[in-house]
């Protein structure tokens, strides 16, 4: 495959970027998108330019660290991580634009890469249990309805990857928080901070700058974990039960 | 923004289906009309009832309109740069319309109200003081037919979308069910509202209300 890629560089958190083009040749099908981004900086290495930096970890869809815009959908258009999204999922001649996630709260480190942290401060903030140290508690101590078990289970494959930010028209974060609200919400083990947790977690959204949700739902499409529009409703329900009793 | 706006929806469903009074005539019409205003009467004084719904008219406008534009500004604050590319497939058109369709009703609004309540301009010169005559000869004219259909569409788009995310806003679409429940609402009340609206006018431009 042969393919024009046109990529965001730039060169430092304040520097000014733009979108720069490249032809690369050679591509296989088979190569993942990060793979080719490979190719192509040992192409840009070779002469003598200083390679794209992006992000990645696992390189097997379960860390989130892979954060690429392309072609104007978040991960790409299959629905899978960056890093499991295939060339063949494009075809020869095709002009390929690459962006990083684009969010305030999300500033650009450099070229591709954003800092995400500010999704580690909203977890800080309140989406975690308490449990006592020393040995494992026994798992069947605690009994879970099998539902709400099940609500848990899919909403906790979120991997806090961003691509909801990145997709959503208002920059809102609200399908990662409501994703993190009903997996916790839902388990015996989540209700002591529950109520807390919703109003402090929903502060530390807001106050990293994240938009305001108006249930576009462009981040449950483009999320990598298939995370259902549901979960912002039972965020928006947990709100208001916990402002009305006073949280 | 949702409470507001389902105050709004409880409106505009009571208001088009008053409108449909057209259909049975003068007499009925500007009997509904007046009856408006008596409605309470001796309780309440003349016109009473029919102020306290605009008082509350007015505040769910000003509330409605300062939660958008607070949700306006977070959003162009939340993302500076614009992406070179960005494609949104996931999403209804509706839902991508809500700001300049909301603009568009507001616009509307101002000169619906100079028009029928406020101003009573009959642009074809008759009488102002017959509610079914400044109606019948303001939808004679074909231009003035037109903006009613225009904002009916931004109207239409706006409950389409705007059901459904009160819905969700209030929590109350927790299940796929739940949700896929509250998008038919929105389609529903979108073309009661819209299409309900919508009757008057064409009916009246060809032709079958008339006096
Ligand atoms: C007057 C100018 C108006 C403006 C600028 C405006 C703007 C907006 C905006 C920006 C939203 C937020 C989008 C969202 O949350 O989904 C919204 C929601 C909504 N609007 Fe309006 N709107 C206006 C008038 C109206 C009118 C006249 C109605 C009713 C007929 C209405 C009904 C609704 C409803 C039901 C919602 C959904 C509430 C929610 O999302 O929780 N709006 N409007
Ligand atoms: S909700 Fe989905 S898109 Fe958002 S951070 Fe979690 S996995 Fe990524
Ligand atoms: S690199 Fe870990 S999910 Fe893609």
């Amino acid at each position: 495959m042969r393919l024009t890629l046109k990529i965001w560089r730039q060169a430092n958190a304040t520097a000014d970027g733009s979108l720069k083009t490249y032809e690369l040749d050679g591509v296989s099908e088979d190569m993942s998108f990060l793979e080719m981004l490979d190719v192509l900086n040992e192409k840009l290495n070779t002469e003598g330019e200083d390679p794209v930096a992006f992000d990645h970890d696992c390189r097997e869809g379960i860390c989130g660290m892979c954060s690429l815009m392309i072609n104007g959908e978040a991960h790409g258009p299959e629905v899978t991580t960056t890093c499991q999204l295939h060339m063949r999922s494009f075809n020869d001649g095709d002009t390929i634009t690459i962006e990083p996630w684009r969010a305030g709260a999300f500033p650009i480190v450099k070229d591709l890469i954003v800092d995400r942290s500010a999704f580690d401060r909203i977890i800080a903030s309140g989406g975690f249990i308490s449990a006592n140290t020393g040995s494992a508690p026994e798992a069947n101590s605690v009994p879970a309805p099998r539902d709400k078990a099940m609500r848990a289970f899919n909403v906790a494959t979120c991997i806090g990857c961003g691509a909801c930010v990145a997709a959503c028209p208002n920059g809102s974060a609200s399908l990662f928080l409501g994703a993190k609200i009903t997996h916790l919400g839902e388990l015996p083990q989540g209700q002591p901070e529950r109520w807390d947790r919703v109003v402090s977690m929903v502060g530390q959204h807001d106050a990293e700058g994240f938009g305001g949700c108006t249930n576009i739902g462009e981040c449950a499409g483009a999320c990598p974990k298939e995370i259902p529009l549901d979960v912002i409703s039972q965020l928006n329900k947990d709100l208001r039960t916990a402002l009305k009793h006073g949280h | 923004m949702a409470s507001t706006g389902l105050v709004f929806i409880a409106f505009v469903l009571l208001h088009m289906y008053g409108n449909l009074h057209a259909f049975a005539g003068e007499e009925n019409f500007n009997e509904y009309a007046e009856h408006l205003r008596t409605i309470g009467e001796p309780m309440v004084p003349y016109g009473g009832v029919l102020w306290i719904i605009r008082i509350v008219l007015i505040v769910s406008l000003v509330a409605h309109v300062w939660s958008a534009s607070q949700l306006w500004r977070r959003s162009n604050e939340a993302r500076r740069t614009r992406y070179a590319v960005k494609k949104n497939v996931h999403s209804s058109l509706s839902s991508r319309t809500m700001r300049w369709g909301g603009v568009t009703i507001l616009l509307f609004l101002i000169w619906h109200l100079l028009e029928f309540t406020i101003g009573k301009v009959n642009v074809a010169g008759g009488a102002t003081n017959n509610p079914y005559e400044l109606l019948v000869d303001s939808f004679q004219v074909w231009w003035l037919t037109i903006i009613y259909l225009v904002a009916m569409v931004a109207l239409g788009l706006h409950l389409h979308h705007g059901t459904w995310s009160a819905m969700q806003t209030l929590g109350f679409t927790g299940s796929p069910m739940a949700r896929r429940r509250a998008k038919i609402a929105g389609w529903v009340v979108a073309v009661v509202i819209a299409g309900g609206f919508s009757l008057v006018p064409l009916f009246t431009l060809f032709g079958v209300i008339t006096y």
